[in-house]
């Protein structure tokens, strides 16, 4: 698998479905890809491994024309590879699986399969409905898969939507056929059905790209693999050879060049209190958090971080279990009702949940706190103006404006409107789900720096991070999700002793 | 592109301030230019008495385009207004007749049309039910209703001092209905630009998952708006029953067109979030020029109903040649 260097264009190893060499790409000032290799066998069933923002997205989404590189060579199938849209990759061969399906519910097994390269009767534009649904029930059977092709798509479940994707891409003649986390949503027969059909890919000559977090699935079904870690390919090779335990050490080992500014704060008493909460994509969940600490919590997407602090948030309803704040016990049934309660959440998607974009940064920063600051009906505009500016200036906002619409800040002030939000509430508890996604540096530096000054006005703070050494860095203590549950819980002296690394944290969130 | 740019440097401003200029101000800019080709087209024109009489055609659109701006800048759209209009003046003829009393008349067409807003808006906050679909449906049976009520005939109303709401003048100069206009007006103004309330209707409109995760009552709001619109139509009622001295199942048809436009061309994004109460006097004030201008120089009014749709389909192409960076 391993070739050296030279081994250039000109003696292409034919054995290659796809071989990306020195693929980079950058988003504003933050490199993405810095130049990764992958190389995939004919036949092989390929893992692609890395922590959440290693680049694995970003090079599929190269792959299928979503986004363009700006500079490496890919050849696929023996041929340079260039794509402009998802359309023109289908067309070289290669499909991909998002791990959020988009089917059209409403059309029949048989359409989705064949839509856009429908049957009509020759000569004519109508549709031969009777010889797509033979062609898709032939296509179907062929993979093993038990399914009418006449029914619609909504009545299917998540896992049998997946395997008519697998269809449809097989159905393209796809060479290669990518699947990012196909199995998180499934249960575990599902699962087995799934690795049935991969199987058979790979009987048909069809090579796979398996994007996974599940170390054990990985070891079940994949021949080799590749590694990624910020934006660089690390290793590489034959599952055989390897151990699992060596995978999850090679996606660590991150260079420590980042210093977070956790400042020494006295920790007070306990201000929050959460015993056994249950909801939808959680289970049993207790901790308490201090004045003045600042708990991290570490896992991976979709193992229910933010599905327990939504609800605790009152966003998303909560099926069992108690939370107290300062003593008394609290049970907000809506984001109102949470907010008097003195919590303030920062929710992880600041477009979808934290601004009006095309509103003013004014607007936005007043919105959540209306309530509070104003008696009666009105708004004091002055008093208002005065305020915004004030929290603006505090955050180190960037705009030429208070009248400035949201839209056109950057991404690190745009955080920084969604904090001001909150911070104007004056809550006790601050949750902050992925503070510094898609932050530059500077203003990542200057939001750690503002949470150790929220945390020693007296705040209690929860920091939701994908990023471990952020979490490391700015925790006092963590808990660590796995699949729904609190599986693990690192203190700071843990930390600061080397008893607890990156490698234990990140094996911990893997479950092991 | 390049023309506003020079535009903006002849200005002394940047790119976005001017961009900011122009989405405030551009429509003022049609506006004004209406006002000076017509006052030279036609010595008329620009004479007290026509301008009045421009202001009085306008009251009842802009009386309902006060309302409709509330329901578009939270995502909706209120289709029954017309036909409140009707159930509005049929309300007004009963209560009229039978107590006498201009005011509980008044009041009752008001409270009957916020009502049926407030079903509307109900429907659309609480199921989260589409407002073209559940306010289609309003208008349907709030059309029935008036005739139900009134048996389908038209009826004259017993206290000839009615008309004087539709024909009065204030200092013999200015007529009620544009007093009431120019109220509804402020009263839209202050509730929209000044209170938390209008905040939250922007803020609806805007991002409606990010103003439910910062704790507006996203409910409440969009049902506000619907009542609000109903109240508006409550109101226009009560002039146009006053104008014709007579109380009408079978008015109002179409009146939601013109409220619509009036807001469309004044700046209100359909995508919600986006307007402003100037900009809708604006709108309403172009659409009245429109028939005013052509009237005074003698055109069709078929060329007038053109001139609308053309308007409409201009202002909106306006806006999004200079949103156009925006993607």
């Amino acid at each position: 698998m391993e070739t050296n260097d030279s081994a250039g264009k000109e003696t292409l190893d034919p054995d290659l479905i796809l071989s990306c060499e020195n693929v980079r790409k950058n988003y504003g000032g933050t490199a993405a890809l810095r130049g990764v290799r992958l190389r995939i066998r004919r036949g092989d069933i390929h893992a692609l491994v890395g922590e959440n923002g290693a680049g694995k997205s970003t090079l599929m989404n190269i792959l299928v024309g979503l986004v363009q590189p700006d500079g490496g060579e890919i050849f696929f199938d023996g041929k340079p590879y260039a794509v402009a849209n998802p359309f023109q990759a289908i067309n070289s061969g290669i499909a991909m699986i998002h791990q959020e399906l988009n089917t059209e519910p409403y059309l029949s097994v048989a359409e989705s399969i064949f839509l856009n390269r429908e049957d009509t009767f020759p000569g004519t534009p109508f549709l031969n409905k009777k010889e797509t649904n033979e062609r898709a029930k032939r296509i179907l059977t062929k993979f093993g898969i038990d399914l009418n092709p006449k029914i619609h798509m909504e009545q299917l479940t998540l896992a049998q939507m997946q395997m008519v994707e697998i269809i449809k891409a097989v159905s393209t003649d796809a060479k290669l056929v990518i699947m990012d986390e196909p199995t998180s949503s499934l249960d575990s027969e599902e699962t087995k059905r799934l690795f049935e059909t991969i199987a058979d890919l790979r009987s048909h000559g069809v090579s796979v790209i398996y994007i996974s977090h599940r170390i054990e699935e990985i070891f079940s079904i994949c021949d080799s693999y590749s590694i990624f870690r910020d934006g660089e390919s690390v290793a590489t090779g034959a599952i055989k050879e390897t151990t699992k335990d060596e995978l999850i050490s090679k996606m660590v080992g991150r260079k420590v060049d980042k210093i977070f500014p956790k400042a020494d704060i006295e920790i007070g008493e306990t201000l929050f209190v959460a015993e056994n909460l249950s909801g939808r994509g959680f289970q049993d969940i207790s901790f308490d958090v201090r004045a003045g600490e600042i708990l991290g919590v570490a896992g991976l997407v979709g193992s229910g971080r933010s599905e327990t602090m939504q609800a605790i948030f009152g966003m998303d309803p909560l099926e069992k279990g108690k939370m107290y704040l300062e003593g008394k016990e609290i049970r907000p049934k809506d984001v109102k009702a949470a907010q008097r309660a003195g919590i303030a959440m920062v929710n992880e998607n600041r477009k979808e949940y934290g601004l009006c974009l095309f509103r003013s940064i004014r607007e936005n920063i007043s919105l959540a706190s209306l309530s509070e600051r104003y008696r009666g009906p009105f708004i004091n505009q002055t008093r208002e103006k005065d305020e915004c500016r004030q929290i603006a200036k505090r955050l180190n906002i960037k705009m030429s404006n208070l009248e400035t619409e949201a839209f056109a800040l950057s991404g690190g002030n745009q955080q920084k409107v969604v904090v001001a939000k909150w911070l104007m509430d004056r809550p006790k508890l601050l949750i902050l789900d992925e503070p510094t996604r898609g932050v530059d540096v500077g203003a990542k530096a200057e939001i750690h720096s503002l949470m150790g000054t929220f945390a020693a006005s007296g705040m209690a703070i929860i920091m939701i991070s994908s990023e471990l050494p952020e979490v490391m860095g700015m925790s006092d203590r963590i808990l660590v999700y796995h699949e729904g549950r609190v599986h693990h819980t690192v203190t700071r002296e843990q930390i600061l002793s080397g008893e607890e690394n990156e490698e234990t944290i990140l094996a911990k969130q893997f479950g092991r | 592109m390049e023309k506003t740019g020079k535009l903006a440097h002849l200005l002394k401003m940047d790119q976005q301030e001017f961009n900011l200029f122009m989405k405030r101000y551009g429509i003022g800019l049609v506006m004004f230019g209406m006002f000076i080709i017509l006052s030279i087209a036609s010595p008329r024109f620009l004479t007290v008495n026509n301008l009045t009489n421009v202001l009085t055609t306008v009251s009842l659109n802009g009386i309902l385009a006060m309302g409709m701006v509330f329901v578009i800048t939270a995502e909706g759209i209120d289709l029954s207004i017309g036909s409140m209009l009707a159930l509005g003046s049929v309300t007004i003829g009963l209560v009229l007749n039978a107590t006498g009393s201009i005011f509980l008349a008044a009041v009752a067409s008001i409270v009957v049309c916020a009502i049926f807003g407030f079903i509307n808006g109900y429907m659309v906050g609480k199921f989260n039910m589409f407002p073209f679909v559940v306010t289609l449906a309003s208008m349907l049976v709030i059309r029935g209703v008036a005739y139900v009520l009134s048996g389908g005939y038209s009826f004259a109303l017993a206290n000839p001092d009615f008309a004087q709401i539709g024909l009065g003048q204030l200092f013999g100069v200015i007529p009620f209905p544009v007093i009431l206009l120019l109220l509804v007006t402020l009263i839209a103004y202050v509730l929209l630009h000044n209170t938390k309330y209008g905040r939250y209707v922007y803020a609806v409109g805007g991002n409606i998952r990010a103003a439910r995760a910062s704790g507006v009552n996203v409910m409440w709001t969009r049902v506000g708006t619907f009542v609000i619109s109903g109240i508006t139509a409550g109101t226009a009622a009560i002039i146009m029953t006053a104008r014709i001295y007579a109380a009408q199942p079978n008015i109002g048809t179409g009146y939601e067109i013109d409220a619509i436009a009036a807001c469309v061309i004044g700046g209100t994004s359909f995508s919600g979030g986006i307007s402003t109460i100037p900009g809708t006097f604006i709108g309403v004030i172009i659409i009245g020029l429109i028939f005013n201008g052509m009237n005074l120089l003698g055109i069709s009014s078929y060329w007038q109903i053109i001139m609308k749709g053309l308007l409409i389909v201009g202002a909106v192409l306006l806006d999004k040649m200079i949103n156009q960076n925006r993607g």
